[in-house]
C-alpha cells in the first residue's frame, strides 16, 4: 500500500505516457488536475491485486472521448467520480476499490483523483497494460466481465446507464455516440467484478510500471544517462530504429486518426510505423525496398524523443523530429489466443498474424 | 528604404537598407529605456548616410525587442490582471494559472474566474453566456483599480462567438478595461492559449508605454513613417497591433537573425550561430525558415502553444569571463553591455572571450598590447574550449550526421576559427555583426488561421481552400502586397477518437510590406 505523491506523478505522466504507445491522450493535464488534489492533502491509496479480497467488488475507471477535445475543454473535475455513483446507485452497493481501465495516457490519472476525491483504494493494476482505442480492447471483457452495467458521465453531471448489452462491441459504439453527444468526452464506470476476478484478468503492477518507468526517465536525465537504454532496462523491450521523421501521412476514416509516419536513419535505412490513434505495426524498409516488421500489435510501439525522452504521442508527429523507436513486449494476458481476437493485428483489420517482438525484431 | 532595428540584451543595432542592399549599420549599447539606445544606434545610423532625409527616405522602421520577454522572465512592470474563462462548468478541475510559477501569479495579482459560456467542439454552447455575471465582475474590477482582462472560451479558435460578447459587455460596463480575448492570440489547447492570453493582457499597459515612446522617439528623428514589432514567427505587427498584442514579439530576437542569417547568406538549409555578448543561440534553417520547437514551450515558466524557433542557448559570447582559477572557465557570466570599458583589450581590468580572440589572432579589436603578456598555450586552450562549447551545440540541433552550412552572425563571430566539426563550410555574411537587426528589416507580413472543419459537411479539398483564402486574406488586411502573397504553412489533425470527420486545419500566409 502507498499514497501517490507529487513527485510520484512526475513520474506516471511520463511513464504512462510512454506505456500510451502513441495515443490514450497526453498526461499532462490530468498530473496538474491531480497535483492539485494533493497539494490540497488530499491523495490516492494504491494497493496491490493480491490484497484485495475475493469478494470485493471492483469497478474499472476510466474516461473516454477525444483526446484532442480533452485538451481545450478541460475536465470539470468529477465527472469520473459522478460515474462511479451512478454505477453504484444503480448496482445497489458500494466499490470496495477501482481499477485502472487503461494505463497508456491520460486515463493512468483519472482514477487517482477518484481516489483522491472519494477516498476509494486505486489497484496497481489495469485492462489494458497500453493505450487502445476502444473500450472492449480491455483484458476484462475479453474474459468474460460484463461490461455493462456502465456508467457515463458528461461535464455538467448528467448520467446515463447501460445495460443489458451483450455485444461488447455494441457497448463501444452505444457509449461513444452518448459521448460524442455530450461534447467527446465522459467520465466512464463499468466492467463490475469481483476481486476473484480481478486477480485473474487484470494486468498487475502496472501502475508501479509507469511510475518505474518515468523514475527511470527522470534519473537517466539528470546522469546524462542513455534515457532509451533506461526506459528498456524497466520494460525488458528494445530498440527497435533510430531517426528522424521524414514524414507523416494521416486520414480519418470511421472516426479514428489513422496514418503512417516514415523515419530516415542517418544510414538512409527507413522505418514506417502505421497508427490508429495509437501505433499499431513498425516495419523496417531496406534500400532495395524489402520490408520486415519489427513489431506489431499488441506489443508495444513506442516512439520517444531521441534527446528528451518524452514520448511523441501521433498527434504530435512532425517532419524533422528526432525519434527513437522502442519495441516493448505486450504482457502475457494480451497474447493468449482469446486476447488476440480483441487486440491482434486482424481486430485492426491487418491480415497477418500477431508475432511476438521477441522473435521478429531480432537482437536488440 | 528601411531600418531596422534589433533592441537585445547587451547592444542595439540598426540597419539602413535600400531594397536588397546594406546601406549602413551602427551598434549601440542598450538601455533599461529602450529608446535611449535605440536613439543613439539611430543618430550613429542616419550620420553614416547623410543624403537621406528620414521623413521623406525612410519607408519603414522594423523593431525587434525582447523587452516584453524579458518584464515575464523579471516579473517586473507587469499590471494586475484578471483571467476570465467562459467554460463553466467545464474546466473547473485546471483553474486559471494553475501550472504557474507562484511568483509569476502573485506578480499579477492572481485573479482568476471560471463563468458560464464556452462551446463544445462542434460549436453548440456548453451554456449560455453569463452575461448579468460579466457586468457584475466588470464593476467589481473596476472596484479593485484592475485595468486589464484576458477572456478565455472554451473552443474559441473554432467559435469565438462566446469571447467577443464577452469583451463587448466588459468594455461597456467598465470602458477602462482593456480587454485581450484568447482566440486572438492562439490555438486549440486551452491552458497554453490561456496562459498566453493572460500574459498579454499583463503586458498591455506597458505595450501602450512602450509603443508611444517608440513613435516619439522614431518622430524627434524625423522618422514619421509606419513602424512594425517583429512577431516570434518572423513576420511584423504594425505598431497598433504591438500595443495590443505584446506576447507575439516573444522569441522574435533569434527568429529575426535566423532570418538574416538566411537572407545574408543564401543558405536555406543549414546551422545559424548568433554569438552575441552574453549568448549565443545556435538555430536551425530548413528553407530559409527557422525551425519551429515542439508543442509547448515554456515562457517565464509558464506552457504556452506559440510557435517558436528551437533554438539552443548558451553562455558564450564576447563578453564571457574567462578564469584561470581554480581550473580554465568561460562563462556563463558576463561583462555584457559594458564590454568596451571592462575588457583588457578596451583598457578594462576583466579577462573576456574578446581578449582571448584578440590574443589568439582571431580578432582586431581594442589595443592587442593589453593582451600580449597572456600565457599561449592557455589562450590556445580557451579558444578551444570555445570552438568545442560550439561544435557540442552544433551537433545537438543538427537532425543528421552529414556536415552542414554553419552560418556565424552577431559580434561575437570572431571568437572562433573557420574550422568547426559537422560543419561543411563555416559562413560569416558581410553585416554579419547585425543579421537580427537585419532579419528585421526584411521581415514579410502573414495571416493565420486555425479552424475546425467538419469534413462530413463539405469536402477536404473544399475546408483547404476555404483555411488558405482566410490566410490570404488576413495577410492581405495586415499589410502585405497581394500579388507577393504565398501560403508557407498547412496543417491537418484529424481529431482522434470521434465518429465524425472533424478536422483542425491551420494555414499561414505570407507576404511581402506593400510599399
Amino acid at each position: 500500500m502507498w499514497k501517490i505523491t507529487a513527485d510520484d506523478l512526475e513520474s506516471i505522466a511520463i511513464g504512462a505516457g510512454i506505456l500510451g504507445t502513441g495515443g490514450g491522450g497526453n498526461p499532462y493535464l490530468g498530473k496538474v488536475r491531480m497535483r492539485e488534489h494533493v497539494k490540497a492533502g488530499r491523495t490516492a491509496t494504491i494497493i496491490r491485486p493480491e490484497d484485495v479480497p475475493d469478494d470485493a467488488c471492483v469497478v474499472s475507471v476510466f474516461n473516454m472521448g477525444a483526446p484532442t477535445v480533452g485538451y481545450e475543454r478541460l475536465p470539470q473535475g468529477e465527472e469520473e467520480w459522478t460515474a462511479l455513483r451512478a454505477l453504484e446507485a444503480h448496482i445497489g452497493r458500494k466499490a470496495d476499490a477501482i481499477v485502472p481501465g487503461e494505463i497508456g495516457g491520460s486515463n493512468s490519472i483519472a482514477p487517482l483523483v477518484v481516489g483522491a476525491q472519494c477516498g476509494v483504494p486505486v489497484i496497481d493494476a489495469d485492462g489494458m497494460g497500453r493505450a487502445f482505442p476502444e473500450l472492449q480492447m480491455e483484458t476484462f471483457t475479453f474474459n468474460g466481465v460484463s461490461m455493462t452495467p456502465l456508467a457515463l458521465s458528461s461535464h455538467k453531471g448528467e448520467t446515463v446507464i447501460l445495460r443489458d448489452i451483450d455485444d461488447p462491441h455494441e457497448v463501444e459504439r452505444v457509449a461513444r455516440r452518448w459521448a460524442v453527444a455530450h461534447g467527446a468526452r465522459a467520465g466512464t464506470a463499468g466492467s463490475v467484478m469481483t476481486g476473484a476476478q480481478l486477480k485473474a484478468f487484470g494486468i498487475p503492477g502496472t501502475l508501479t510500471l509507469a511510475r518505474r518507468v518515468g523514475e527511470a526517465v527522470r534519473a537517466a536525465r539528470n546522469t546524462r544517462a542513455d534515457i532509451h537504454a533506461a526506459v528498456l532496462a524497466v520494460t525488458g523491450g528494445r530498440r527497435l530504429f533510430t531517426g528522424k521523421i521524414v514524414d507523416v501521412e494521416r486520414r480519418t476514416t470511421a472516426g479514428f486518426a489513422r496514418g503512417e509516419v516514415t523515419l530516415a536513419a542517418d544510414d538512409q535505412s527507413r522505418c514506417m510505423i502505421a497508427f490508429q490513434n495509437e501505433n499499431l505495426i513498425a516495419r523496417a524498409i531496406a534500400p532495395d525496398g524489402s520490408e520486415r516488421v519489427l513489431a506489431i500489435v499488441p506489443d508495444l510501439i513506442c516512439i520517444v524523443d531521441s534527446e528528451t525522452g518524452e514520448p511523441v504521442t501521433t498527434e504530435l508527429l512532425r517532419y524533422g523530429l528526432r525519434v527513437t523507436v522502442l519495441g516493448i513486449p505486450a504482457p502475457v494476458q494480451l497474447r493468449t489466443p482469446r486476447a488476440l481476437e480483441f487486440v491482434g493485428p486482424r481486430a485492426f483489420g491487418y491480415d497477418t498474424d500477431f508475432r511476438p517482438l521477441e522473435l521478429v525484431a531480432g537482437k536488440g | 528604404m528601411r531600418i531596422g532595428i534589433d533592441v537585445g540584451g547587451t547592444n542595439t543595432d540598426a540597419v539602413l537598407m535600400d531594397g536588397r542592399r546594406v546601406v549602413a549599420w551602427a551598434k549601440s549599447p542598450t538601455t533599461p529605456d529602450v529608446t535611449g539606445g535605440m536613439l543613439a544606434a539611430l543618430r550613429a545610423l542616419l550620420a553614416q548616410a547623410p543624403d537621406v532625409t528620414p521623413a521623406r527616405d525612410i519607408s519603414a522602421v522594423m523593431i525587434g525587442t525582447t523587452h516584453f520577454t524579458n518584464a515575464v522572465v523579471e516579473r517586473k512592470r507587469l499590471a494586475p490582471t484578471a483571467a476570465v474563462r467562459l467554460g463553466a462548468p467545464a474546466t473547473a478541475a485546471l483553474p486559471p494559472m494553475v501550472d504557474w510559477p507562484d511568483d509569476l501569479r502573485a506578480a499579477i495579482g492572481g485573479r482568476g474566474y471560471l463563468i458560464e459560456g464556452g462551446h463544445e467542439f462542434d460549436g453548440r454552447e456548453i451554456n449560455p453566456l453569463d452575461e448579468k455575471r460579466l457586468r457584475e465582475l466588470a464593476r467589481q474590477l473596476t472596484d479593485e483599480g484592475i485595468e486589464a482582462v484576458s477572456v478565455t472560451g472554451v473552443f474559441s479558435p473554432v467559435t469565438p462567438a462566446h469571447e467577443e460578447r464577452a469583451a463587448a459587455i466588459l468594455r461597456d460596463a467598465a470602458p477602462g478595461l482593456h480587454v485581450t480575448q484568447s482566440h486572438e492570440i492562439g490555438r486549440v489547447g486551452l491552458l497554453e492559449r490561456e496562459n498566453a492570453t493572460i500574459l498579454n493582457s499583463s503586458l498591455v499597459r506597458l505595450a501602450g508605454q512602450m509603443t508611444q515612446a517608440l513613435r516619439d522617439a522614431l518622430a524627434g528623428m524625423q522618422l514619421t513613417c509606419p513602424f512594425y514589432l517583429s512577431q516570434n514567427d518572423g513576420t511584423l505587427m504594425n505598431a497598433e497591433y504591438a500595443a495590443r498584442f505584446p506576447v507575439l514579439t516573444f522569441s522574435s530576437g533569434p527568429t529575426n537573425s535566423m532570418r538574416g542569417a538566411a537572407f545574408l547568406s543564401d543558405v536555406k538549409e543549414g546551422i545559424v550561430v548568433d554569438i552575441g555578448g552574453t549568448t549565443s543561440d545556435v538555430g536551425m534553417l530548413r528553407h530559409g525558415f527557422p525551425r519551429e520547437a515542439g508543442a509547448s514551450v515554456e515562457v517565464g515558466g509558464v506552457r504556452t502553444n506559440f510557435r517558436m524557433p528551437d533554438v539552443y542557448s548558451f553562455g558564450l559570447g564576447g563578453g564571457s569571463l574567462i578564469r584561470r582559477e581554480p581550473e580554465l572557465s568561460i562563462g556563463p557570466d558576463s561583462v555584457g553591455y559594458r564590454l568596451t570599458e571592462q575588457a583588457l583589450v578596451f583598457g578594462g581590468e576583466t579577462l573576456t572571450a574578446s581578449d582571448i580572440a584578440v590574443a589568439a589572432g582571431l580578432a582586431v579589436m581594442g589595443d592587442p598590447a593589453r593582451v600580449a603578456h597572456l600565457d599561449r598555450v592557455f589562450a590556445g586552450q580557451a579558444v578551444q574550449r570555445m570552438r568545442t562549447m560550439l561544435e557540442t551545440a552544433i551537433d545537438r540541433m543538427k537532425l543528421a550526421a552529414d556536415p552542414v552550412p554553419v552560418v556565424l552572425v552577431g559580434g561575437g563571430h570572431v571568437l572562433v576559427g573557420d574550422q568547426l566539426a559537422g560543419a561543411s563550410v563555416v559562413l560569416r555574411p558581410a553585416n554579419c555583426q547585425v543579421a537580427n537587426a537585419i532579419g528585421a528589416a526584411i521581415a514579410q507580413v502573414g495571416g493565420e488561421i486555425e479552424r475546425v472543419y467538419d469534413l462530413s459537411a463539405m469536402s477536404r479539398t473544399a475546408a483547404l481552400d476555404a483555411a488558405r483564402q482566410e490566410a490570404v486574406d488576413r495577410a492581405r488586411a495586415a499589410g502585405a502586397a497581394p500579388s507577393s502573397i504565398e501560403i508557407v504553412e498547412v496543417e491537418e489533425v484529424p481529431l482522434t477518437y470521434l465518429p465524425s470527420n472533424a478536422t483542425r486545419i491551420h494555414v499561414k500566409a505570407v507576404g511581402d510590406l506593400a510599399a
